[in-house]
């Protein structure tokens, strides 16, 4: 870096002309990383996914027991980047969400939330979508494009942003460069951490108990949500027989749980489940995932900015996870492609800003809130157990307060990135 | 190129250079322009590309145009230009602004002209531009007539001008005086003299008198609650921009 005087005596750094490997580096190839870098070709940019996973191999493809409950939004987003038509057939329309309040071994309480896709214009009111299809479908079509690179079996181990220049090192010594460089690695998110950026965590102490069963009789496309005592239980309907399970349990019970047979897990979860599908059993792996809520301190800095889990890690209470993560992508590369085609510096401060500022309010109101109900309903306190019952009660029986619970599970409420609403670049 | 100041007031001169060197400091004094830079570009960048047929999803979409920024201060919006791909010269009157934005755009990689000039000197010397940008400016200058007079030599035939200003009513003198520079304190006081402000009407007027063509008006709103600028068909109270047109 050279430094040049100028007559009114203000030293200024000169930046040398660069030449960039890509417009943008994604550290990260989950769901969130590529779908941005999709996002973002279309928004006019090349990028390039440094995934730290070996690319899957067709073995793999055998259902593992992960699905994803996308948002309305995040399916329109998912058909306007051109991959839904790659996964809809593979996808389980939700077309009712019954809440409730129960007690273990003693079933649902009366004071059911009833929500139906009847009552929204937009249809479903989600998709319940398996892991396997949509990360293929994700890695076909970043092959198919021309402007994304996806690096597999490639680790960050260095990072400087600080520059005329994102730049990245890799393990085997290779280096990259960018205008600006992506987080989309997770909660425990290395760009983040390299970047300085520290974050703040709640632990629940609570775990997630995810798996798939197949049960007898048929679902009807109806999502069952339990507030249990300890934690909810989620059961999302998958195409078939078959039904997505997330069970929030304390953790000291759920790793107790985990640890046991097959038998024993489907002996420990019957209580809460009940038998309105009949007998069920396991269909595919079981996973454990803690519960904690966790929140960077900024989205972005120099050059850098961060999305999904890498920013906020939620409650994965009705799956608001990667429907976060994806609204995240929507408004990063809207606000990276309306800064382009005015001519802006993208890597500014004043255009990430714009990114951080869309995001942080409404994601740091959904993890609190999503903090409050899981409080509030992982409770066995008598009058607690009253006032939500009596407060389910009046959501169920007024029908503009249940369409306004429905549109903000949907995703379709809020200031929402045009992607999300199923429009192009 | 001769320091030539034509209807420039020295007055206010005096006062944006002791504003120049806050031009790129995004939280600093000039917070309020780069709040309403990104509504300003979007009207620049649309009606440029309408009116010479160019596709803002393109790589340099406004190559080969000639652009001249008249009051370019730091460059906040020659710097835009010249990504797109358009040949710029910005201009500006105050001189300490041209090498803070010479050195800006050397920054940026970006190539453009920046000169210590006015319209005037510019168009006594022949000099001719697709589109002439004329930002915050009319409200400023001593002769808005004389001016625009300018303006109108600068532009070839079938050249763009895009003229935005302040309307002169008690809510634009509540909203750009009273809030803007005493409440909220995002201008030094004095930066504006209600008494220049002009209305649309007037403005429309003064730009047919120098022989150019009005071909649209937009109102920019500030929103208090999303914080934030939008562009108005209807509301042109406070702030707006129009469009005119070199027969």
């Amino acid at each position: 870096m050279t430094l040049c005087r100028v007559d009114n005596s203000i030293n200024w750094p000169i930046m040398p002309h660069m030449t960039y490997d890509t417009d943008i580096l994604i550290v990260g190839g989950g769901l969130n990383g590529p779908t941005l870098a999709l996002a973002l070709a279309q928004a006019g940019f090349r990028s390039t996914v440094i995934d730290a996973n070996a690319r899957p191999k067709r073995e793999a493809d055998d259902f593992d027991g992960r699905a994803y409950a996308l948002a309305r939004a995040s399916q329109k987003m998912l058909a306007a980047l051109g991959i839904w038509d790659s996964v809809a057939d593979q996808a389980q329309a939700i077309s009712e969400i019954k809440a409730s309040d129960g007690h273990a071994g003693r079933g649902a309480a009366p004071q059911f939330l009833h929500f139906q896709a009847a009552e929204m214009e937009e249809g479903p009111m989600g998709y319940m979508l398996e892991d396997r299809y949509l990360r293929r479908a994700l890695i076909a079509a970043m092959e198919a494009s021309d402007m994304i690179t996806h690096l597999s079996d490639s680790t960050v181990v260095d990072q400087s942003t600080s520059g005329a220049a994102a730049e990245v090192t890799l393990a085997d010594g290779r280096r990259l460069q960018a205008r600006l460089l992506v987080g989309a690695d997770g909660r425990t998110s290395g760009v983040a951490a390299r970047a300085g950026i520290r974050r703040q965590g709640w632990d629940y102490g609570q775990t997630a108990l995810v798996c798939a069963v197949a049960h007898e009789l048929p679902h009807h496309g109806i999502a069952h949500q339990f507030f249990m005592p300890a934690g909810p239980l989620a059961i999302l309907p998958l195409p078939g027989n078959r039904a997505s399970i997330v069970w929030s349990e304390k953790t000291q019970r759920a790793a107790q749980i985990a640890r046991g047979t097959d038998a024993e897990f489907l002996a420990a979860l019957r209580p809460a489940f009940g038998d309105f599908l009949g007998e069920i059993e396991l269909a595919g792996v079981r996973f454990s995932y803690p519960l904690k809520l966790t929140l960077a301190e900024r989205f972005i800095g120099p050059r850098l900015a961060l999305v999904g889990d890498a920013a906020h890690g939620v409650h994965p209470i009705a799956g608001q996870g990667l429907n976060l993560g994806l609204r995240d992508v929507g408004a990063l590369a809207e606000v990276l492609h309306e800064a382009r085609i005015r001519g802006e510096d993208i890597t500014s401060e004043l255009v990430l800003d714009r990114y951080q500022q869309w995001r942080r309010f409404d994601t740091t109101a959904l993890a609190l809130g999503m903090d409050t109900v899981n409080r509030l309903f992982s409770n066995d306190n008598p009058a607690l157990r009253l006032i939500r019952d009596f407060g389910m009660g009046v959501v169920s029986a007024t029908p503009a307060l249940r369409r306004g619970f429905m549109r903000q599970a949907a995703g379709l409420a809020g200031d929402m990135p045009k992607l999300l609403q199923g429009e192009r670049f | 190129m001769t320091e030539k100041t034509g209807t420039i007031d020295p007055a206010e001169i005096a006062k944006f250079e002791a504003m120049a060197a806050e031009w790129w400091d995004p939280n600093g004094k000039f917070r309020p322009l780069h709040m309403m830079n990104p509504v300003r570009l979007d009207y620049i960048t649309r009606q440029i590309a309408a009116e010479f047929g160019r596709d803002l999803a393109e790589e340099r979409p406004f190559a080969g145009l000639r652009i001249l920024d008249i009051g370019c201060g730091g460059g906040l919006l020659s710097e835009p230009m010249a990504r797109l791909g358009a040949d710029v010269v910005g201009a500006d009157a105050a001189e300490r602004n041209i090498p803070v934005a010479r050195v800006h755009a050397e920054q940026s990689g970006l190539t453009i002209d920046y000169r210590h000039t006015s319209a005037e000197a510019l168009a006594e010397a022949g000099e001719q531009f697709d589109v002439v940008l004329n930002m915050e400016v009319v409200e400023h200058v001593a002769d808005p007539q004389a001016y625009l007079n300018a303006c109108h030599d600068l532009l070839k035939s079938g050249g763009l001008m895009l003229c935005s200003t302040i309307n002169r009513n008690p809510k634009s003198f509540a909203m750009a005086i009273v809030g803007a520079e005493y409440i909220m304190r995002w201008l030094p006081k004095g930066t504006h003299e209600w008494s220049k402000f002009i209305t649309p009407d007037e403005l429309f007027k003064m730009i047919e008198a120098a022989g150019l063509r009005p071909v649209d008006r937009k109102g920019y709103v500030f929103n208090p609650i999303s914080w934030s600028w939008s562009i108005s068909d209807r509301d042109l109270s406070v702030n707006y921009v129009t469009a005119s047109l070199r027969p």
